[in-house]
């Protein structure tokens, strides 16, 4: 058993969402986009054609589509492993620096193996497990503090996120440093031939979506259909009970936080071998703070987190667009946060309602 | 004394004046059983806004103002969520601290890096004659006299008056505080927006007085509430100990900008410095309440065991019993 804050306590149901509760949610969705295009009209920006500018930015070519599908992928499989701790109750604020730490094991990899002469296939394989381990690693940090130290895995995890970044950084500045100068914009690119290619005219590699859509369906298969799942809802419901009734918590916690890892890991092996080639300071690239929202923005639904993904996802493609309205890329960001901050407000509304009644 | 080591020694005091603002509201909001964990975003939002109105008004003041009416909007909406909608205190908090930043950063960037106006340093009269205790503590703008004033007045109002007194027990046992004639509800709404207003001051006296204007992501905020948050729990919810807390990662920071400087170590690397240290101290102080420590600590002979145990408990923090968890009157 683990010394338990309130703090923790998180509403980790997995849940059916109804027909009424889509529709909640709908207008919750509508009523974000009138007060994200009031913050338009305070910069003086058209709403509308802001809108169309991200509509066009994401969907308006081959590329560009493909683009979003590509950055779709990193964003589902952080959600998925947000999804696994979420149900047992843990706030995995970590997630961010876990996939930097799958990018440097995997650029790691690389280092390591790229001299060997070894099939191309085989060192992408390897480094895909490295990362995984990175990521792993990094991810038991917190829960091992939250058990044996007493820690709340929020502020682990957040404090983990910055040393992450900083071993990073000093990989980037230090040992792992370009030939010549060391410079900020990341370490020495990887061979060609360990690139992931991406399908023709697109700027999407086939592997890495079917990764996401295998990691995608057995998130959703492992949390909603097996003992797995469900021995982790009942912790994430009240561990204590679930103790008592000879579920091992600590050993479920810390899976829970490994397959989180995991799948952070795999994100950042991804993101190595098929868009940034190196090791870049911002290695998460963000990934996992949005992945905690889009998990709360679909109240911890395996499913639905698929969709709302790509809608996250052509939201940042999109947002690069905005550049030519003299507006900067954080938009996305504030579109982001302020429909899960209404959905989240409607939704307690809706409960608040409901007990009244 | 050495004049550089004087400088130094007087930046400190002034680098953990924000921080200090920050954790002692926090720590106010949480004493009274609410966590705020929006302030890294707050203290974003407040620097930028504080910095724009101060800028467009020619008036430092009303910029503090502002940065204070930002932080207690943003506290509204934590406590509406929270005790309102009995939503999760940890996940409206989590957005609030993604979406103020981003905000912050979205509607700042047209003043990035613009020249404004800020609080001039101001030696208090009449100390000019005693060395190494002025240069250090009263030669600074207001905000560093303030945070003198505000520490003792958090401490004597949270422990030496009645309405601190009400306000830990809606914090510790708010039934038993209700039972008395407390409107728990109203006073958790009315301190967690008094504790967001204190964050929210931690905005502009960066952007006004310690940090000088605006930057943009490169303001090098980002972080800085996260480690607000981490002192209070350092800090044990005692606004003195909290001060303590703020005045080390003012000193690490000062160290940071000296030591970059001296050496030719990346300055990113430097700012992270206060994160492993923050892992570090919360271990300290929480590892005394994990199980596994007390059955060694059993199995222990006599005497270290004694010695050990003396030391964790001295190093132990508890936090307010009814923190996090929502009341209702019944």
């Amino acid at each position: 058993m683990t010394s338990q804050t309130p703090l923790v306590k998180t509403p980790a149901s997995v849940r059916k969402i109804g027909f009424l509760d889509f529709g909640i949610r709908l207008s919750a969705v509508i009523l974000a986009f009138v007060f994200t295009s009031l913050i338009l009209l305070l910069v003086k920006a058209d709403p509308l054609e802001a809108y169309k500018s991200i509509i066009v930015g994401a969907f308006g070519s081959t590329i560009k589509f493909t683009s979003v599908v590509a950055s779709w992928v990193p964003l589902v499989i952080a959600t998925s492993g947000l999804l696994f701790t979420f149900t047992a109750g843990l706030w995995n604020i970590g997630m961010e620096g876990q996939i930097v730490f799958g990018s440097i094991f995997a650029v790691g990899a690389f280092r390591l193996l790229d001299e060997t002469g070894m099939d191309p296939t085989l060192v992408i394989i390897l480094v895909f497990i490295a990362g995984a381990l990175g990521g792993i690693l990094w991810a038991l940090l917190p829960g091992l503090m939250k058990i044996y130290g007493g820690v709340n895995e929020i502020f682990g995890g957040l404090g983990l996120n910055f040393v992450a970044k900083t071993v990073a950084i000093w990989l980037i500045f230090g040992p792992w440093k370009r030939p010549g100068v060391a410079s900020g914009s990341g370490t020495e690119w990887i061979d060609v031939k360990f690139r992931l290619a991406n399908l023709p005219g697109t700027n999407l590699s086939l592997t890495i979506l079917i990764i996401a859509l295998i990691i995608a369906v057995l998130t959703a298969i492992m949390l909603k259909g097996t003992h797995f799942g469900l021995k982790l809802k009942a912790i994430g419901k009240n561990d204590k009970a679930a103790y008592l009734l000879g579920i091992p918590t600590t050993r479920y916690f810390l899976l829970a936080f490994g397959m989180c890892g995991l799948f952070a890991g795999i994100a950042g092996a991804i993101l190595v071998t098929s868009k940034q080639y190196s090791l870049i300071p911002d290695a998460g690239f963000g990934y996992g703070f949005l992945g905690l929202l889009v998990a709360m923005l679909v109240n911890y639904h395996p499913i639905w987190s698929s969709v709302v993904a790509i809608f996250f996802a052509a939201l940042s493609i999109g947002n690069t667009q905005l550049q030519y309205m003299g507006l900067n890329t954080y938009f996305a960001g504030v579109l982001q946060g302020i429909l899960v901050l209404f959905v989240v407000l409607v939704d307690g509304l809706r409960k608040r309602l409901v007990r009244r009644r | 004394m050495d004049i550089a080591i004087l400088t130094t020694l007087a930046g400190v005091v002034e680098y953990a004046v924000p921080v200090l603002f920050a954790s002692i509201g926090e720590n106010i909001t949480e004493k009274a059983g609410l966590t705020n964990l929006s302030v890294n975003g707050t203290i974003i939002l407040a620097s930028m806004g504080g910095f724009v109105v101060a800028l467009n008004t020619n008036s430092i003041l009303l910029g503090f103002i502002v940065g204070a009416l930002i932080g207690a909007a943003i506290a509204a909406i934590v406590a509406f969520s929270s005790i309102t909608l009995k939503q999760s205190q940890v996940a409206i908090g989590f957005i609030l601290a993604l979406l103020c930043r981003d905000l912050g950063y979205f509607l700042g960037a047209p003043y990035t890096n613009k020249p404004g106006i800020f609080l001039s340093k101001v030696p208090i009269p009449g100390l000019s004659e005693i060395p190494i205790v002025v240069p250090i503590f009263f030669i600074h703008s207001l905000v560093v006299y303030a945070s003198y004033i505000f520490i003792i007045v958090a401490f004597i109002f949270m422990y030496k008056t009645r309405p601190g007194l009400m306000l830990q027990g809606i914090g510790e046992r708010p039934t038993a505080a209700f039972a008395r004639g407390a409107n728990v509800k109203a006073l958790r709404y009315f301190y967690t927006i008094l504790g967001g207003a204190l964050v929210g001051l931690a905005g502009p006296m960066y952007s006004l007085a310690v940090k000088i204007g605006w930057a943009g992501q490169l303001s090098g905020l980002d972080g800085v509430g996260w480690i607000a948050l981490a002192i209070t729990i350092f800090g044990g919810w005692n606004p003195l100990k909290v001060a303590f807390g703020a005045y080390l990662f003012g000193g690490l920071q000062q160290l940071g900008i000296t030591l970059q400087s001296s050496t030719n170590i990346p300055i990113q690397i430097l700012q992270a410095a206060p994160f492993p240290l923050m892992i570090f101290t919360l271990l300290l102080v929480n590892v005394g309440r994990a199980e596994w420590v007390e059955r060694e600590l059993a199995a222990m002979p006599e005497k270290p065991r004694k010695v050990l145990s003396k030391i964790l408990r001295a190093l132990r923090t508890s936090p307010p019993a009814s923190l996090g968890i929502p009341f209702e009157n019944e």
